[in-house]
């Protein structure tokens, strides 16, 4: 469990990122931060980890505060999933999966098994493991990147908009993939993105929030949209339009739903799933 | 061309008279160089201060370099270590801003990666940032090399034996010859120095190979 109490970060230079930021992450679970562009939710992200300290407040990793911690042993500990991958590119694929385990004092041999096994996991071909990340494509740079957060068997892992800067089609790979990971691994996951469809889809909970880390809402995805909080949330997560804003239309072969558009989404079916 | 034929010994001992003065001065001035171009990157305020002040030394004449110093120091003008202590700052002249240079080249975004995923401090600059700035570094290096190289020549004006002998011999006796084969020796060291730091870098940096059209280009432009 990962648990933001009053935190507030102010920059030197006088913008408040993040404002008396109160939240519970349950562990084993997908949390997701939604947000358009700064909101703040990387701020919250980098405070995990202490790559940003709080101004006040604090956040407490199972009970335990954060700042007690050695700040380098503590992102040892959790694994860090970022944009393009963040991946060293003068490092192989398999030493780039093997930063952290090396980094732990693993054994050259032992890091490289680990990191082949992880390649497996998160789908890549062993054969690329000695090319750099340069001659990947996106999505695979990608998949190095969750490999390498998941090298050392943390925890927690945090995404940072980890899917932000590929293509639609891999983007939904990735996201369907990372379900997969999610329902094997077990781990508490905090992802960041601006993408209401891929915080829905992969979020068990969800915050909502707006400039300076505001909580406009957090709940499941069905709570929300169910019963958005205010106009902006709903207007926020498109209650009005596309594939949430649905109306039942009769056919000669039963009732389907149809959406602005008036394009059909589905068949509705009737009784409980 | 009779003069070079039978003067093959004394070309080869010159040249490797000089090859050492130049290594020296070259590697000198670029291990001097990494704390001072560190330094002028993380310190933000001591920059320009740095750069301007180390590239000004570019600019001191070399026979005054070369006369001041042993009055300075209070060693004789016509030991090796004058030459090989004046090479030296020329060196450092060039190199801290390539160290620099080649530090800003790091893209931010890999600098924070390696802080997320655990690097210290200390860890990721010569894990992460060194190696990252390698092609620039290098870039300079090269340039550093083939001057310090040329640029050792006058040491033979103060009296320090190296290839330039050639020349002022060659000169007073009017033996064209000699003083061809001179140029010739001092362009065929920097060309073989130059290939040996193009082939440490390609050993050194495989990931720079084919990746990175713009900082290639960049190591091109400058050497």
């Amino acid at each position: 469990m990962i648990e933001f109490r009053n935190v507030t970060k102010r920059f030197p230079d006088g913008t408040v990122a993040v404002d008396s930021f109160d939240l519970v992450i349950p562990s084993r679970r997908t949390t997701v931060f939604v947000g358009s562009s700064g909101c703040g939710k990387t701020t919250l992200l980098r405070m995990i980890n202490r790559m940003v300290e709080p101004t006040s407040g604090t956040v407490e990793i199972d009970g335990e505060d954060v700042a007690a911690k050695q700040g380098v042993a503590l992102r040892r500990s959790i694994g860090y999933v970022m944009q393009n991958g963040g991946l060293m590119p003068h490092f192989t694929v398999a030493e780039n999966i093997a930063t952290v385990p090396r980094l732990n004092g693993r054994t050259r041999r032992a890091a490289r098994a680990r990191a082949l096994e992880l390649m497996d996991v998160v789908g890549l071909d062993t054969a690329m493991a000695d090319r750099y990340p340069s001659q990947l494509s996106g999505g695979q740079q990608q998949r190095v990147g969750v490999a390498r957060g998941l090298a050392a068997d943390p925890n927690i892992l945090l995404m940072d908009e980890p899917f932000g800067a590929v293509d639609p089609i891999v983007r939904a790979e990735l996201q369907r993939e990372l379900i997969r990971l999610q329902r094997d691994l077990d781990k508490t996951v905090v992802f960041v993105t601006h993408d209401v469809d891929e915080a829905f889809l992969l979020g068990d909970q969800v915050a909502i929030l707006a400039e300076g880390a505001r909580r406009l809402q957090v709940g499941s995805p069905s709570e929300i949209t169910e019963n958005p909080a205010d106009d902006f949330v709903a207007a926020f997560i498109g209650a009005d339009r596309g594939k949430r804003a649905l109306r039942v239309k009769q056919t000669p072969r039963g009732r389907v739903l149809v959406d602005a558009e008036g394009r059909t989404q589905g068949v509705l079916v009737e009784g409980e799933g | 061309m009779d003069w070079v034929s039978e003067n093959l010994d004394l070309i080869g001992s010159l040249t490797l008279e000089h090859l050492r003065q130049s290594v020296i001065a070259i590697a000198a001035g670029f291990a001097l160089s990494l704390p001072l171009g560190w330094v002028a990157w993380r310190y933000r305020l001591l920059r320009g201060w740095v750069i301007t002040v180390t590239g000004l030394l570019y600019t001191i004449p070399s026979l005054a370099l070369l006369m001041i110093l042993p009055v300075v120091a209070g060693y004789p003008a016509t030991s090796e270590t004058n030459l090989v202590i004046a090479l030296t700052i020329y060196a450092i002249a060039i190199m801290v801003r390539a160290v620099t240079d080649g530090l800003d080249s790091v893209d931010p975004a890999v600098r924070r990666s390696a802080t997320a995923v655990g690097y210290g401090a200390a860890r990721r600059f010569w894990a992460v940032d060194l190696p990252l700035a390698g092609p620039v570094i290098l870039a300079g290096l090269r340039v550093t090399a083939v001057s310090t190289i040329s640029l050792a020549t006058v040491g033979i004006l103060v009296g320090v034996t190296n290839l330039g002998y050639l020349f002022t011999n060659g000169l007073q006796r009017r033996i064209v010859p000699e003083v061809l084969a001179g140029i010739v020796a001092v362009a065929v060291i920097a060309l073989l120095i130059d290939l040996a730091l193009m082939a440490a870098g390609r050993t050194l940096m495989p990931w720079a190979r084919g990746a990175a059209p713009a900082r290639r280009s960049a190591a091109e432009a400058a050497s």
